[in-house]
């Protein structure tokens, strides 16, 4: 016999593989589909109540009828500030670690923290913008406090997508300008910037999605249970939709059915549509990449 | 050949004192700032949460009972502060959580990482990013209106928030990060161990369970402790799925506590500065330094494959 034709135990060794193969298949599948089912049992129950006036009538009778236009405008407000203030900054916090970070105690340190902003339980950046936003700084319960609290807790992501658009910079672009006696700054304005600035996109809209999904950090910081009116400035108080659902379907008795179903349903779908054009946005730039 | 002549290039930007050279040097101060701002909020946090929680630590705390009594009774007079029966309820629902995806999100990301090819791999890997996304009050929402009803007709218990229902919600909320951890750390492993196992004649199976698998073994252990990093510190699933009644539960059908959802429940209700108000920062200290080692253990875990 030929050493390369199969013997009986190649075949016992196929099967065991195909039957392992299938085994994580179906752990897979496990995984996603009763996730799937319960999506579309969301939207099965979520739809019939989605309208114009949902969306844009003010809420009425305790939360009981009408619509959750402050719970829109108010989510829109926190995630605009929150954007305002953590781009900024962990876009700086990025460039420092992609073009000027030494590998030493510090960086790790820098890492490290990032890492435990991101692991912090959300009710405990609750408590932190409470003690610091509300109370030490003043802010009181507001939209302000609220999406600093927010941004903060959001920074990890903000930092971790930059950095990977910027290390997608190849090395010798940035040499190439530096050969040409180009300061660090004017390199990385005129080259590794404009190559990254898609990829740095995508983060932030990536930021958006999680943002807009968090309950417990705006729970005591600047989101109300109820208000009829709509927020005018960064000091007043708002209602968001994530809170919003958490209070019709626990804390108002008296609610039509499929109220929080609606809710529900525009809150994931915007969190969901901001994450898929994220994806998609990075599946894009990946495949139109020239280097 | 002799000695290479000594070159001494004239650094074209550093030597300049233009306006060029004053905004790269202020550049470089702010970006720094960015940079170690991290620093400063996670040490932030811990100096605000300490600021409010330290009156009761040195006040009021009894270590013994704090820790050794289940009588959770902030409003009763006198108030008793025991945490015994929160500390239960978040290491149940956080365990049986556990329990359900670390075996399937190891299972996915084996799958997504070893056997999926093209354009199932892609398709999977964003659906389980997506999974991912969605926020926690939605799953809070879905353990109330999903699982509550489907736990009571099955298992014909009268209520169905309880440890069950808040550990497959935790689970199936767990599983998708763990899994793209999981993933990465499976992919960490360099392509010449499979060719090496390949070409001695291994099956797809025997590579992955002799080779990558062993070899992927710190990554794995740092994606399940991330996983329940994020269990433990999980609010709003747990206190809408949980029943959020202060239990030692005995059966997957108690209804629990968790430390999170305590903070979550009780913090609107208390003044600023009352002992009530300092104990829920005390818990949220407590969450900080458990979440604190956990994220640095599991970062201390993954440098360790690096070095390597």
């Amino acid at each position: 016999m030929s050493q390369f034709t199969a013997t009986p135990r190649n075949h016992r060794q196929h099967r065991r593989q195909s039957v392992v193969k299938a085994i994580f298949l179906l752990m897979t599948v496990l995984l996603i589909v009763p996730v799937l089912l319960i999506l579309t049992f969301l939207i099965v129950k979520g739809a019939p109540v989605l309208s114009f006036e949902f969306l844009f009538a003010m809420p009425e009778n305790g939360m009981t009828a009408g619509g959750i236009l402050p719970a829109l405008v108010g989510t829109v407000w926190l995630v605009t500030v929150a954007l305002l203030a953590s781009v900024p900054v962990g876009v700086a916090a990025a460039i420092y670690l992609s073009e000027y970070a030494p590998d030493n105690w510090l960086t790790r340190a820098i890492n490290l923290a990032i890492i435990n902003l991101a692991g912090v339980p959300s009710i405990v950046h609750a408590l932190f913008g409470v003690g610091a936003f509300v109370l030490f700084f003043k802010f009181g319960t507001s939209i302000l406090a609220a999406s600093l609290t927010l941004a903060i807790m959001t920074l990890p992501v903000v930092i971790v997508s930059t950095l990977e658009a910027l290390r997608s910079v190849p090395q010798a672009f940035r040499e190439a300008c530096w050969n040409m006696g180009a300061t660090r700054w004017q390199t990385i304005r005129k080259v590794v910037l404009p190559n990254s600035v898609s990829g740095i996109l995508t983060g932030v809209i990536l930021e958006v999605s999680r943002t807009a999904g968090e309950t417990a950090p705006i729970m005591f910081t600047g989101a109300a249970f109820f208000l009829p009116f709509l927020p005018q400035g960064v000091l007043d108080q708002t209602m968001a939709l994530s809170l919003h659902l958490f209070v019709i379907s626990t804390q108002v008795p008296g609610v039509p059915e499929g109220f929080p179903y609606g809710v529900a349903l525009v809150l994931i779908s915007l969190v969901l549509l901001m994450n898929a054009i994220s994806i998609g946005f990075r599946t894009w730039l990946r495949g139109r990449k020239k280097w | 050949m002799g000695a290479a002549p000594e070159i001494h290039p004239r650094p074209a930007a550093a030597d300049r004192r233009d306006l060029a050279w004053w905004v790269d040097k202020s550049v470089a101060i702010l970006v720094f700032t960015g940079g170690i701002s991290a620093i400063v909020f996670i040490l932030g946090i811990f100096v605000f949460i300490t600021k409010e929680g330290f009156g009761f630590i040195f006040g009021s705390l009894d270590i013994g009972g704090f820790f050794g009594s289940t009588k959770w009774r902030p409003t009763s007079t006198p108030p008793t502060y025991g945490i015994l029966a929160l500390l239960a309820g978040t290491a149940s629902v956080t365990g049986l959580a556990m329990l359900i995806a670390v075996p399937f999100s190891l299972g996915a990301a084996i799958y997504i990482a070893e056997f999926a090819k093209g354009k199932t791999r892609e398709v999977l890997k964003v659906l389980v990013e997506m999974l991912a996304a969605i926020p926690s009050v939605v799953w809070g929402f879905i353990g109330l209106m999903v699982m509550n009803p489907l736990i009571i007709n099955a298992f014909d218990v009268p209520v169905g928030l309880c440890v069950l229902n808040s550990g497959v919600i935790l689970g199936l909320m767990a599983a998708p990060i763990m899994t793209t951890i999981a993933e990465d750390a499976l992919k960490a492993v360099p392509d010449t161990y499979r060719e090496a196992a390949e070409a001695m004649g291994a099956t797809r199976w025997q590579i992955v369970w002799k080779v990558v698998l062993p070899a992927a073994k710190t990554g794995l252990v740092a994606a399940v402790l991330l996983g329940v990093g994020r269990g433990f510190g999980e609010t709003m699933a747990v206190l809408m799925a949980s029943g959020h009644s202060v239990n030692l539960p005995t059966s997957v059908f108690d209804s629990v506590r968790a430390l999170t959802a305590t903070i979550a429940a009780e913090l609107g209700e208390t003044s600023v500065g009352s002992d009530h108000y300092r104990v829920l920062f005390t818990l949220g200290i407590l969450l900080f330094v458990v979440t604190f080692a956990i994220n640095l253990t599991a970062d201390l875990i993954v440098r360790g494959i690096r070095k390597k």
